[in-house]
């Protein structure tokens, strides 16, 4: 099969990271050779095939060397359960630099050192938040991921994250090959999630590809630093990942995304009861004048 | 003090009237702090020291004289040597001003090229309407028959993608979809100059031929591709060109500043002149082969090239000096089936003529020399051909497999037993090491004219006079204008060398009744 290339996108702690490397390990799995590529200056998009704390990450490398270009290509990519190949671009501390220009960086060196050979089938990204700046949306650009999957919840930022990020794959859209490929609701048991989550991808114009509920063995699995289908294999959630791996293996739904405005966006939530309608006689009004 | 309007003096001599040198004494002495001569002095001597040279050596935190340039000046040198090009860089204004004068002091000529003006909103929200508006008003203003667009550092730091904003921009009509728009990513704080010639090239190459290579076939239009590479001496186009068209090999110089960066002053202003045509690069996919003429700068298109176009790249060195110009023209002659000419064999003989004439004069010279990769492995393996020796070599630009071939190169030569290599270093580390190790000259840019200072300032016995060869040479006229490739470059550069040393030896020699015995007549 022809590599295919997907970004992995959504808000802060929705857990991307981890629905990234379950869903990677349920394709390796079935015999897909793939490789994760961290774009996250905390670098742990790889811990759990790694059995590691955080990789060495392709900057934090460059940084002690010099420069990037004194780096070779098995310096920062590890191969771990599955035989997944693992890279992490990583970036500066908190507060100073540039984590956009890391993943730049990083992903060119990727490119120059042939680390996108030709046995791969699938490369997915997994980006920091939200398409904060150009670095982050270094992922899809032109012959970079063409499927962007986004990881949200039935909780309102979550939501507002992801339209975020539809509006962000707009601009590489209509000029290039980059498309939305599906929602992936990973659960927080909030009311009527997944027909929530249905209706904010119909809106988008794409669909949820998988509902992917909420299970304590997960957490059980990551103090371990190893995922379910790895630490259970018989548990009920690694099959959930192994389905959400098929699929994405056999997802064809590829579109351009259509954001919507705050306001709809809005009256989607209250329509589903996650936000009460706003009452705007009481805006600006202390506790002593309402009492 | 004031100047008289029928003698205007320049600030030399102006400065030496005792009126100036009392003003610049009161000046120093009442506002500037300075400290005792002896104390300059002695900082002076220090840092001419062997101690000072360790020290130099372990500096990491900041380079003095880099000797050399950022990406997107290489990018626009490249854009210019196509027919009819604007080069735009996307970026801040500052940056573009600065390869403009950059090329205007070098070159003595206007140099055409615009940027999109980014400032600080465009940092915030990205540069995307700077390419809309830009390349709309550059189509507008100046009508070239391409735009390519490189970056400058502020654009690659927030990350803005060409390829998506240029397909924006002709998306909303900004310029018509099929206007040619071949686009680089230059990051200024990544290699060099060349880095960004290479990526330019690499740039328009793959914009006329990835999606077109269908009907194209290797071979199928008998010519050689060449390419110059980050080349300033327009000699060099002309004796590639010169060459080539003496042996009847069928060729396209891809890449062809050579007119429109030396226009006539016959009252026209050409913003375009010459140039490499879209329908050349378009057809360069069906050559026989492509030849970098600087290898060592040309990874990334010599990869590409080799990938898309399915040409076997054959493994020259730049055609420098007397054996490389043979191993040069050898291949022109394989790859075309072509005879090399009576007229070039001719004017080989006579370069060896030349180099035997001079030789006694040059035997045992020691040089010091720095500049790109390519033609510092040029000049040294030149000087090595003339017997003499190449001491300290510095490429800033240079990485550690072009060191390894450089040792290696000299390890050949019994002239090169002295030699030390270095990469990335600059012209203060260079400073150093004509001080702890003097070598007769300095072979590179202009800039190397502060080092000759300051060696003479130590005393005449350490000066090590510059000989200008290289980029950028902003202080003397016309010498962009020669050639340092093939046999004539050769020529040129071993007049240049043989001459500066007879011209030193008179300077020694005419003390009247000291050392006049030996101020000759005939040398």
């Amino acid at each position: 099969m022809a590599l295919r290339q997907a970004a992995i996108y959504g808000k802060g702690g929705i857990g991307k990271s981890t629905t990234t490397q379950n869903l990677v390990a349920g394709l390796a799995e079935m015999g897909k050779k793939v490789m994760i590529v961290g774009c996250d200056p905390k670098a742990d998009s790889t811990r759990l095939i790694l059995h590691a704390k955080a990789q060495n990450s392709i900057m934090e490398m460059a940084a002690e060397a010099g420069t990037v270009e004194d780096l070779e290509l098995e310096d920062v990519l590890k191969v771990g359960y599955g035989d997944i190949k693992c890279v992490e671009s990583g970036g500066p501390e908190p507060g100073v630099g540039c984590a956009g220009r890391g993943v730049i960086t990083a992903i060119n060196f990727l490119e120059e050192e042939g680390a996108y050979d030709e046995d791969l089938d699938f490369v997915f990204y997994d980006v920091l938040g939200d398409v904060v700046c150009g670095g982050f949306a270094m992922p899809i650009r032109e012959n970079k991921a063409q499927e962007i999957y986004i990881v949200v919840s039935g909780e309102m930022m979550a939501m507002y994250a992801a339209n975020n990020i539809a509006k962000g794959i707009v601009k590489y859209a209509n000029s290039g090959s980059v498309r939305l490929a599906g929602l992936i609701c990973n659960s927080r048991e909030t009311d009527r999630e997944d027909e929530l989550i249905e209706a904010l991808a119909a809106r988008l114009g794409t669909f949820m590809i998988h509902f992917v509920p909420r299970d304590n063995v997960v957490q059980r699995a990551e103090i371990r630093r190893m995922t379910v289908i790895e630490y259970d294999p018989g548990s009920k959630q690694a099959d959930e990942y192994r389905t959400l791996a098929r699929k994405i293996f056999e997802n064809e739904k590829f579109i351009i995304p259509t954001p919507i405005t705050m306001d709809q966006l809005e009256e989607l939530l209250m329509e589903f009861g996650v936000m009460d309608e706003e009452d705007e006689s009481i805006v600006g009004q202390t506790a002593t004048a309402q009492a | 003090m004031s100047q008289d309007v029928d003698n205007i003096k320049p600030s030399y001599p102006l400065f030496r009237e005792d009126d100036y040198k009392e003003s610049l004494k009161n000046k120093r002495e009442s506002f500037e702090e300075p400290h005792s001569q002896e104390k300059i002095d002695e900082v002076f001597e220090w840092t001419t020291t062997e101690e000072y040279q360790a020290l130099n050596f372990e500096r990491k935190a900041l380079t003095v004289n880099p000797a050399k340039a950022c990406q997107p000046l290489g990018a626009v040198l490249c854009s210019l040597g196509f027919e009819k090009t604007m080069p735009y860089v996307h970026g801040s204004q500052g940056c573009v001003a600065y390869f403009r004068t950059y090329f205007n002091r070098h070159f003595k000529e206007p140099i055409s090229c615009v940027s999109d003006s980014m400032t600080e909103d465009a940092a915030v929200f990205g540069g995307q309407q700077n390419m809309k508006d830009g390349l709309e008003n550059c189509k507008a203003t100046y009508k070239p028959d391409m735009i390519a667009v490189s970056t400058t550092c502020m654009a690659e730091v927030i990350g803005d993608d060409l390829n998506a904003f240029i397909g924006n921009a002709k998306l909303e009509g900004h310029v018509p979809d099929e206007y040619p728009t071949p686009f680089a990513h230059t990051p200024s704080f990544v290699g060099s100059h060349t880095t960004g010639w290479d990526n330019m090239f690499e740039g328009i190459a793959r914009y006329f031929t990835l999606n077109y290579m269908d009907d194209k076939e290797v071979g199928s239009n008998g010519k050689i591709n060449i390419v110059p590479g980050f080349e300033t001496y327009l000699g060099n186009y002309r004796v590639i060109k010169r060459m080539l068209k003496d042996m009847d090999v069928d060729f396209t110089l891809l890449s062809d500043p050579e007119e429109v960066l030396d226009t006539p002053a016959d009252g026209e202003f050409r913003m375009y002149a010459g140039g490499t045509t879209q329908d050349e690069i378009k057809d360069a996919p069906n050559a026989l082969t492509t030849v970098f003429l600087q290898p060592w700068q040309s990874a990334k298109s010599t990869k590409s090239i080799t990938a898309t176009w399915k040409h076997e790249v054959p493994k020259l060195n730049i055609p420098m000096g007397l054996d490389w110009t043979d191993e040069f023209l050898m291949k022109m002659s394989e790859l075309s089936g072509k005879e090399i000419s009576p007229e070039l064999a001719k004017e080989r003989g006579r370069l060896v003529d030349m180099m035997t004439d001079s030789h006694t004069w040059l035997h045992g010279k020691r040089y010091a020399l720095w500049g790109d990769p390519d033609f510092v492995m040029g000049m040294s393996k030149f000087i090595l051909e003339l017997g003499a020796e190449p001491i300290h070599i510095l490429a800033n630009n240079g990485n550690k497999r072009w060191k390894k071939a450089m040792v290696a190169m000299l390890a050949e030569s019994p002239y090169g037993a002295n030699s030390e290599v270095h990469i990335g270093k600059d012209l203060w580390h260079m400073r150093s090491l004509v001080f702890t190790n003097k070598p007769d000259y300095m072979i590179g840019n202009s800039y190397g004219k502060f080092i000759q200072r300051d060696t003479l300032y130590k005393g005449e016995e350490f000066e090590v006079p510059l000989i200008r060869i290289g980029f950028p040479i902003f202080d003397r006229h016309h010498l962009h204008r020669c050639t340092t490739l093939g046999y004539e470059g050769a020529m040129q550069i071993l007049t240049t060398l043989v001459n500066t040393e007879l011209e030193h030896l008179d300077a020694a020699t005419r003390g009247m009744q000291t050392t006049d015995y030996n101020y000759d007549l005939i040398r």
